[in-house]
């Protein structure tokens, strides 16, 4: 596991992360390229594409989601995760959880509106048919107001 | 993962379930926090067993270990179908142990039951994934099922097409709402409950036995 504090003091640029979002050297120049946000002016959001997740392996991806809210960040995902990436998610995040540190994530997605619609070919082979829009944040940041199946409604607060 | 892999695994997971038939299923009681999962589990336990399976308590994340009762033997109509019921930690996607600090706790106890409380739950997804046969599903229908955790569990179940029962639990109390389960989940059948009362639990039991004998 990571070190809870790797990313929120160097600034430094060089993570172990494998995705190269955030701590790309080429990414802007502008010196604050830690991946984080802990100037203070304010949330980053992460709109990751369908496209990006697909190169991931499962476990690449709970890894970009994870460092990325643990650094503070919204993380956005265009298609969703499996249901056994997002089982993986939570047993992920219940190791990392930490006193006064890290208290989890709050996530949102729709509901899959028809799991009628799979093939038992696609369900055999793990593969997702309904691709859902997902909101993935720190616990203490991300406060969901509204949920239903047509639209999330979300606070986010500065740590 | 890889396709192949995950072929291979869903092929010996199918051949796993169509050739244990002699063993007793593992049935995995899961929900949210507080739902009533031990209560319901040492219910079942005491009435076919004798004995509890574990404590029960109004403060959240009161079971921290997954517990396992084994060789349950529940009669239904002159045949006996025997399960292992496995009582597991509520779960969440988060924990923070301020919240236990309201319930009268020193720091270093809420210290120590969170992090009990997301080695439990962690454990509790494990097994979901690789070793559990069938799920009982218990929601606390006086409050809103309609949340993110119930719908990536039950979608993790589905998945993994094992059989689940949904139990709309603690219809003894007058904000008891079953349709509002029931609606939430119309894909399942939604039974009701009194786990700590009793109520309805023939009924518990001859789903049990249709789901997972
Ligand atoms: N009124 C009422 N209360 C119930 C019922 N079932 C459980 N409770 C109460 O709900 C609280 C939680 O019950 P538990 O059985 O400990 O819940 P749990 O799902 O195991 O909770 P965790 O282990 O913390 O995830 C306790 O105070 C129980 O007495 C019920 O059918 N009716
Ligand atoms: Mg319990």
């Amino acid at each position: 596991m990571p070190e809870a504090t790797s990313n929120v003091d160097g600034g430094d640029g060089i993570g172990d992360d494998p995705d190269g979002i955030g701590d790309d050297p080429g990414d802007d120049g502008s010196g604050n390229d830690s991946g984080g946000n802990d100037d203070g002016n304010g949330v980053r959001i992460d709109l990751i594409s369908g496209a990006r997740m697909e190169g991931l392996t499962g476990m690449e991806k709970i890894r970009l989601i994870l460092d990325g809210v643990r650094d503070g960040n919204i993380v956005i995902l265009e298609e969703g995760l499996s249901p056994d990436e997002e089982s993986k998610l939570i047993e992920v995040t219940m190791t990392e959880i930490n006193p006064d540190e890290f208290s989890g994530i709050e996530i949102e997605t729709y509901p899959k509106s028809d799991a009628g619609d799979q093939t038992l070919l696609d369900r055999l082979m793990g593969r997702e048919s309904a691709q859902k829009l997902t909101v993935i944040g720190p616990a203490n940041q991300l406060q969901t107001l509204h949920k239903d199946e047509t639209l999330i409604s979300a606070l986010v607060s500065r740590k | 993962m890889g396709l192949l892999t995950n072929l291979k695994d869903s092929i010996s997971k199918v051949s796993d379930r169509l050739f244990a038939d002699e063993e007793p299923k593992r049935i995995g009681i899961y929900g949210p926090p507080n739902a009533g999962k031990t209560t319901l589990a040492n219910r079942i336990a005491r009435d076919w067993t004798g004995d509890a399976v574990g404590p029960e308590s109004h403060v959240p994340h009161e079971t921290r270990r997954a517990r396992r009762k084994e060789g349950v033997e529940i009669e239904r109509n002159g045949r006996t179908v025997t399960i292992d019921i496995v009582d597991t930690p509520g779960v969440t996607t988060k924990v923070d142990y301020k919240e236990f600090l309201d319930h009268d706790m020193e720091k270093d106890d809420a210290v120590r039951r969170s992090r009990e409380a997301t080695e439990g739950v962690a454990e509790a997804m494990h097994w979901l994934r690789e070793d559990v046969d069938g799920v009982i599903y218990v929601l606390d229908s006086t409050t809103d099922p309609f949340t993110q955790v119930n719908t990536m569990l039950i979608g993790i179940i589905e998945s993994q097409d094992l059989p689940v029962l949904i139990l709309a639990n603690k219809t003894d109390l007058p904000e008891s709402n079953i349709q509002r389960v029931a609606n939430a989940f119309p894909q399942h059948e939604t039974i009701p409950l009194s786990a700590l009362e009793g109520d309805n639990m023939d009924e518990v039991y001859d789903k049990i036995a249709e789901y997972f004998g």
